[in-house]
């Protein structure tokens, strides 16, 4: 293989030019057995940004609703704003993230339909739902402040957000440790299945451990009937924005994924071939390598 | 697939009954917790009683990952764990030993924290067998959780600091259920209240063996 790609750098040096993204198909990944092109195709890109362009507007929209168009509530003032974004940020946090992880963890341990494809996208959706399980515990909290008096309660619901973002703490923790991808894909796959079969009997455990609170939540109140007009448009606005935001993120850090992937794959190949690059280059004199080979 | 787990339970048994790690350094440990406990909470008796529930099972909890990483460590040397995948024993019978040997290890610690719990922090047990009961479902929780991740994370190098933040968290369930149970059958509990925690805990550990029974197969491959 090391042959290979020397071969392939004597007579194209501009084929290990750094840069996944600027990797012409041609160079060195014939030889490396890449098997997932990190190009993306034009397509994927655009559906990508055209839900990232809809997720801005969509946020956007839903800030402008939320502190300018409705109006303060009777009771809690200014607090009620922040009731557009805190229950959208925990319904993608607590149920859309980890359950998705969940579910394609699942098929990626299912052996018919073990793919890496499940791997990335449970690991994409997982970090990006730590991401968001963080925004809902702060977002809680700055309401939980004046509302409460405390920034933080041991109330049932809190504690179990909190336990499930230390479970997948744990899981991204597991995922930094180095290890070929399909071992740390069922790594980390079985040890999403843990955490999610967990999650019902915590949840449990957790509430008849403190059932102070919680009569109604915060969700089934703005819900219900009587909330009325803008501010209603405005929380469905921040659900489905908050859902945008997060389908961008997960298509994001699902390219990233295949991207480290690749590197890691062909980190070594490359890196070679970039020395080999530079001895080439050296017998020309100091100047810049790569102008020198060529 | 039970005589496995007998065989693979009496070996590790065996190994602790001539090593003697878990009786010389898990059970000291556990000991030290306790005392710790006390100088952070001050010479308050009646704090150390209201707490003894909950420190009693943070002490195991604590106690229960260093009888795992022993468990896991008694395979990683001299291609134990190879040469268990080649003997022919049934994985989930390797997983029930492993568990069953964990388990009895933990009770025999229990036994002396609960001592410890009821001299030094001064706790008065109403319904014995209620904290009896507790122990041991929570003992086979802890065990069967702890030998499942004990057994992920048996190749990584970084096993040792891993471990702990992966199973704390999985076992929280059974350190609110002990603690409650405790707290429900000694002096001024109400025991009715026990009952709901003991059936959650025997929820807890049916899932997990069943999960270790099923799985521990493609587990061992993982690693």
């Amino acid at each position: 293989m090391t042959d290979n790609s020397t071969t392939a750098t004597a007579t194209d040096p501009g084929a290990v030019e750094p840069g996944p993204p600027a990797h012409p198909p041609t160079g060195v990944a014939p030889n490396t057995g890449v098997t997932v092109s990190p190009v993306q195709s034009s397509r994927s890109r655009m559906i990508e940004r055209t839900i990232g362009i809809l997720a801005l507007v969509g946020t956007i929209a839903t800030v402008w609703l939320g502190i300018w168009v409705t109006p303060p509530d009777q009771h809690q003032g200014d607090l009620v704003r922040l009731v557009y974004i805190h229950p959208g940020v925990a319904w993608v946090a607590l149920y859309l993230a980890f359950g998705l992880a969940a579910v394609s963890s699942l098929l990626y341990l299912w052996p018919r339909t073990r793919s890496l494809f499940w791997d990335r996208l449970a690991a994409a959706a997982v970090e990006v739902g730590v991401v968001f399980n963080v925004c809902t515990l702060v977002s809680g909290s700055i309401w939980g402040k004046p509302t409460w008096g405390v920034w933080w309660a041991w109330d049932a619901r809190l504690t179990s957000t909190a336990v499930l973002l230390v479970l997948f703490l744990g899981y991204l923790a597991l995922r930094r440790v180095p290890a070929e991808p399909e071992v740390r894909a069922r790594r980390s796959a079985f040890v999403a299945l843990f955490a999610a079969v967990d999650i019902p009997i915590i949840h449990f455990s957790v509430n008849w451990w403190n059932t102070l609170h919680q009569g109604a939540t915060v969700l089934n109140a703005n819900l219900s009937p009587k909330i009325h007009g803008s501010m209603a448009w405005t929380l469905l606005l921040g659900f489905v924005a908050l859902t945008l935001v997060f389908v961008w993120m997960l298509l994001v850090r699902y390219r990233i994924g295949v991207l480290e992937d690749w590197l890691g794959a062909n980190e070594l190949d490359l890196a070679l071939a970039e020395r080999h690059s530079e001895g080439t280059g050296r017998l020309d004199g100091p100047a810049d390598d790569r102008v020198g080979a060529a | 697939m039970w005589r496995d787990a007998a065989l693979v339970a009496g070996k590790d048994l065996r190994i602790e009954g001539r090593s003697r790690v878990g009786l010389s350094q898990v059970a000291p440990f556990g000991i030290v917790a306790l005392v710790l406990f006390a100088f952070a909470l001050g010479p308050d008796r009646q704090l150390m009683t209201k707490g003894a529930p909950g420190l009693f099972w943070v002490a195991v909890l604590f106690c229960t990952v260093l009888a795992i990483q022993r468990s896991v460590s008694v395979e990683s040397s001299d291609g134990a764990h190879d040469g268990l995948r080649l003997s022919g024993i049934d994985p989930a019978g390797l997983y029930l030993g492993k568990t069953v040997a964990v388990a009895a290890q933990l009770v025999v610690l229990e036994l002396l924290l609960a001592v410890g719990v009821v001299l030094l922090y001064g706790a008065r047990i109403e319904v014995p067998w209620m904290i009896v009961v507790s122990c041991l479902l929570g003992t086979i929780g802890l065990a069967a959780t702890g030998t499942l991740y004990g057994a992920l994370s048996s190749g990584l190098r970084v096993r040792e600091t891993l471990l702990p933040f992966l199973l704390l968290p999985i076992a929280a369930p059974v350190l609110l259920a002990g603690t409650r149970i405790w707290q429900a059958a000694m002096a001024g509990g109400t025991p009715a209240t026990g009952m709901q925690w003991l059936r959650l805990l025997v929820v807890f550990d049916a899932v997990y063996l069943v999960i270790g029974v099923v799985l521990f197969g493609p587990i061992q491959e993982t690693a």
